[in-house]
């Protein structure tokens, strides 16, 4: 070997591979406008549409009237209920198994609910149409707080459900109820109760937000008359879903319906439903001929496109006066507003809401939800986390804090005592699931000496102490979070959407050069997917990660999956990509040994291509192998080099993590800081350590944005209160504190490559940090559960009512 | 309704157009420009998708009418590469030090930090984080941002860029 000869170390960073913080492929175009997002899709002859919307949360439509609307210059249609009825397409499925106005049928059930769609020749055109479309309605008794909901005397919201005594999840109490789901042992967790030394018990309350990326939710359809073929581009989280739902409620074959998802400005979990604006685009380039286009503004996308949690979840746990945790009992009242539209899989009403146990080793428990109509906006997604895996986190959490004041012992303590061990993985959980990795143990106290937990906490006493003696008007909280997270839906045997199998897929097609592409069914929406999938391909085949380009969003040349929402990419998607390149690799082995002349079994791996054992001269490139692949295979094999492969997961996987917020509180005025947050993730295999950070650096921030302050908020008329930007909580670089990262490795014993997801890892964790550590602060005056948002209003009423303000 | 005739400066280029009294300057540059890369996330001031550089001064697009804008120098997006085509030192500086993910804020964040540059070529994290503070991300929780912005200073102060230690 001379100088020039790369070494081990050189090949191996030129591949730019999994572990590498490889910059991102993507920037080049985003850092110079040359993104391409739906609203920049513009075909000949685009048309507009826009929404008349509701003002009132509950009425009768009496009548709606165009006539003036449709001499507006440039207004060329309005279509309503009734032009959709002739399409069989005024209601629609959703994927909770309910079904959804698609434009006000008879009656509207939320504020600013799709009354009518006016497709005019541009936006302003349309606006002016909107206009002069006339509605008259007769005013109905809003039921807006939850809890009156199943009152005997609520109104009824949903007439077309009327004598409908059960649901696509089985029987209906009330006539505004949509459905119970029960997990767990009821019996035997009632006998848990029965015996506690100490139990707790508190409402707890996840308030209804939204996940609002910084692009709304959009669409431009074009229906062409004579192939009978219908393209939409939307910002879709999921394509090949959307294709399929289109085909099915549209009666359209699939094969003439595409779907195209480009470049998608953030989505957290908000792109993942269909919309009304998706059935009136398409229709409204059906009846016109024409493209149209649909682009909601904040204040449409805040009030109607998929909210997400309001989880009102009454928990209580037995346990032992010295800390052993024996039981957990959760009832939760979900208000799902006017429509069931949550985006979870199609048997799990209330998602992986059973992940409630936590990191904990409860012997049992017993959970129920009731699903509940209000006249509200219809959802809810997933904002960043698995299926209602954030609720459930933060319900455990919050009420695990609860039980540690009660029995007068330190939250981090309480947890170590209670952590599912090591050696107990693959570990059972009362309510069902089968955690597959953990070493939570080690992660804790990694977190606790990093922070220095127990001098933070001296200090706190002190601190405590001078508030006492009056010579402070500042208190400090230390809020400890541990969540365990359920990612990767899913496994055929448990999850699908509306039938379809939540597995995903990968395509490669290796090119003669040594290069190749790749696609699969998942659709980034800003994690990088173009950068990250390349990585797993340049680990497992020796081929450069530039030298891979990543393609996904059109369901024409993507194989089939199910998109990317609740942290499944890198569990499903990811899994599909290491096994499509095994697959290469091993054709690329038989190849290579028919060029070496030896036999398959006397090639190791070395790299970036096979090494005959024992000849360390003799050697072929995975690049060669790439051009022999199309020119000189083994006699009777055929030529070329590529693969697919669809992943079916055998399991989901359980990333967790360690967080510790410490905050300051003024009692005066309510003003918080967040001095420190330090956030130890633990998602297996790590693939690209750049984006995991960032990664979790806006998962915390947007966990930061819900506890503080971030709501979508109704008045008792039923007005929402938080429709822009003014009202409804947007952290900016001021308020957005700085962030600690941190991370220990525990591979996913049944993924391919040991990973398990992180992207959303840092909201599900996040929340009870924050809102712990504002519990924390106030709990020495005499609180348990103080409910979010934290605001600083909220955070002076508290010091109010606790007595510690005059 | 009738239209009005503007002219302005667009990256260097003289353009005209016709505009109804009411067209938001935004929309003049995406829809009558064909120019995509300014972007439209609240309509309501808030968010600075749209931020535009006109006559020296950081605006948002949204929130001013295209015929405000005749006879001015505008700068957007498209016209933040170096003169060869390579990414400038802020844009190289979002892409090295991770300062974008969906991409959607990143060219109202540019033009922004591009003007908090030249009025203050090295400004501490605090003046950066006021700096910035009319333009929302989602995604990157505004740390790699921050560093993007002291990359990108650094480079053209001529000066090491030292990463700050966590």
């Amino acid at each position: 070997m001379n100088d020039m000869t790369p070494t081990r170390e050189q090949r191996t960073a030129a591949l730019e591979g999994m572990g590498c913080k490889r910059k991102r492929v993507e920037d080049i175009r985003f850092t110079q406008g040359k993104g391409n997002y739906v609203d920049d899709v513009k075909l000949p002859g685009m048309l507009h549409g826009d929404f008349v919307r509701s003002p009132h949360p509950h009425a009768r439509v009496k009548k709606i009237d165009d006539s003036e609307a449709l001499k507006v210059p440039g207004v060329l249609a309005v279509i309503t209920a009734e032009t959709l009825k002739t399409v069989n397409l005024a209601w629609m499925p959703t994927l909770a198994g309910d079904v959804q106005m698609v434009l006000a049928d008879g009656k509207v059930l939320f504020q600013n609910q799709e009354v009518a769609f006016v497709v005019a020749t541009d936006r302003y055109a349309a606006d002016d149409g909107i206009n002069k479309v006339v509605v008259e309605y007769e005013p109905l008794p809003p039921l807006i707080d939850p809890f009156k909901s199943m009152d005997a005397d609520a109104p009824v919201l949903r007439e077309d459900l009327a004598g409908k005594t059960s649901g696509a999840h089985g029987p209906r109490k009330h006539h505004n109820h949509i459905f119970e789901w029960t997990v767990g042992d009821k019996e035997l967790t009632d006998a848990a109760f029965k015996k506690a030394e100490v139990t707790i018990k508190e409402m707890i309350s996840y308030h209804r937000t939204h996940p609002s990326p910084l692009e709304t939710c959009q669409c431009v359809c074009s229906f062409d008359k004579i192939k009978g073929e219908l393209t939409i581009y939307g910002t879709f989280q999921a394509p090949h879903v959307i294709r399929t739902v289109v085909s099915l409620i549209a009666k359209l074959p699939e094969q003439k319906i595409h779907v195209i998802a480009p470049d998608i400005g953030g989505g957290f979990g908000n792109k993942v439903g269909a919309y009304p604006g998706y059935i009136c685009a398409a229709v409204a380039s059906i009846v016109t001929g024409k493209p149209v286009k649909w682009v909601e503004d904040r204040i449409e996308n805040l009030t109607a496109t998929s909210f997400a949690r309001d989880y009102h979840m009454t928990t209580e746990i037995a346990a032992t006066k010295d800390g052993k945790v024996t039981g957990l009992r959760v009832h939760v009242l979900a208000d799902h507003g006017a429509f069931d539209a949550c985006a979870d899989p199609s048997k799990w009403p209330a998602g992986f809401f059973n992940i409630v146990t936590g990191s904990y080793d409860f012997p049992t428990a017993h959970l129920a939800v009731d699903g509940v109509y209000t006249n509200k906006a219809p959802g809810g997604v997933a904002y960043r986390c698995s299926f209602r895996v954030t609720e459930a986190a933060y319900c455990i959490e919050r009420a695990m804090d609860i039980l540690a004041q009660k029995l007068n012992m330190d939250p981090a303590e309480l947890r170590l005592k209670n952590f599912i061990k090591s050696e107990q993985f693959p570990y059972h959980s009362a309510l069902g699931w089968e955690y597959d990795s953990g070493d939570y143990h080690t992660a804790m106290r990694k977190m606790m000496e990093t922070t220095g937990y127990a001098a933070l906490r001296k200090e706190q006493a002190e601190k405590r102490a001078a508030f006492a003696r009056g010579e402070t008007r500042e208190i400090m909280g230390l809020g400890v979070s541990f969540f365990t997270e359920i990612v990767g839906a899913g496994p055929s045997k448990n999850c699908d959407i509306l039938g379809i199998a939540m597995f995903d897929s990968c395509e490669i097609r290796m090119h003669p050069t040594g290069a190749g592409i790749a696609r699969m069914g998942t659709k980034s929406q800003g994690q990088g997917h173009e950068t990250t999938w390349a990585q797993i391909i340049a680990t497992e085949i020796g081929i450069p990660a530039d030298n891979i380009q990543v393609e996904e969003g059109n369901t024409d040349t993507a194989p089939y999956g199910l998109g990317t929402y609740g942290s499944r990419s890198t569990p499903v998607a990811g899994a599909a990509i290491a096994m499509a390149a095994r697959k290469i690799k091993a054709k690329a082995q038989m190849i290579a040994a028919y060029k070496l002349e030896v036999h398959e079994d006397d090639l190791e791996w070395d790299i970036d291509g096979f090494r005959v054992k024992g000849l360390p001269e003799k050697f072929m490139s995975m690049k060669d192998i790439c051009w022999a692949a199309y020119n000189s295979v083994p006699p009777g094999m055929e030529p070329g080099l590529e693969a697919v492969s669809y992943y079916d997961p055998p399991n989901m996987t359980y990333p967790f993590g360690a967080y510790l917020c410490v905050m300051d509180i003024d009692v005066d005025t309510g003003v918080y800081k967040v001095r420190r947050f330090y956030a130890l993730d633990d998602c297996g295999t790590r693939i690209n350590p750049m984006i995991i950070e960032g990664q979790v650096h806006g998962g915390l921030t947007e966990a930061f944005a819900i506890a503080m302050g971030q709501e979508i908020r109704y008045d008792e008329t039923g007005n929402v209160v938080t429709g822009s930007f003014m009202d409804f909580f947007m952290p900016t670089a001021v308020e957005t504190p700085h962030w600690e990262t941190d991370f220990t490795v525990t591979p996913s014993p049944h993924h391919p490559i040991g990973a398990k997801g992180v992207g959303e890892s840092p909201n599900v964790g996040g929340v009870p940090a924050f809102s712990n550590a504002v519990n924390d602060a106030f709990s020495f005056l005499g609180s348990t559960h103080i409910q979010m948002p934290h605001d600083y209003w909220r955070n002076w009423k508290a010091a109010k009512e606790l007595g510690a303000v005059a | 309704m009738a239209k009005t005739h503007v002219t302005m400066k667009v990256n260097g280029a003289e353009v005209e157009g016709l505009v109804e009294p009411r067209t938001l300057l935004v929309h003049f540059i995406r829809e009558n420009l064909q120019m995509t890369g300014t972007h439209i996330g609240c309509e309501t001031t808030h968010c600075g998708a749209c931020t535009v550089d006109i006559d020296g001064m950081s605006v948002k697009s949204c929130t001013m009418f295209a015929v405000q804008a005749n006879g001015s120098d505008i700068t957007t997006i498209e016209g933040m590469a170096n003169a060869d085509g390579t990414l400038s030192a802020l844009q190289e500086g979002f892409r090295m030090m991770h300062g974008l993910q969906c991409g959607f804020c990143t060219p109202g964040m540019i033009m922004r930090a591009h003007r908090l540059l030249k009025e203050n070529p090295s400004p501490s994290e605090q003046e950066i984080r006021m700096g910035i503070s009319g333009n929302i991300c989602r995604c990157t929780g505004y740390q790699n941002i921050v560093k993007a912005i002291q990359y990108a200073a650094a480079k053209i102060n001529g000066v090491e860029f030292r990463e700050a230690a966590e």
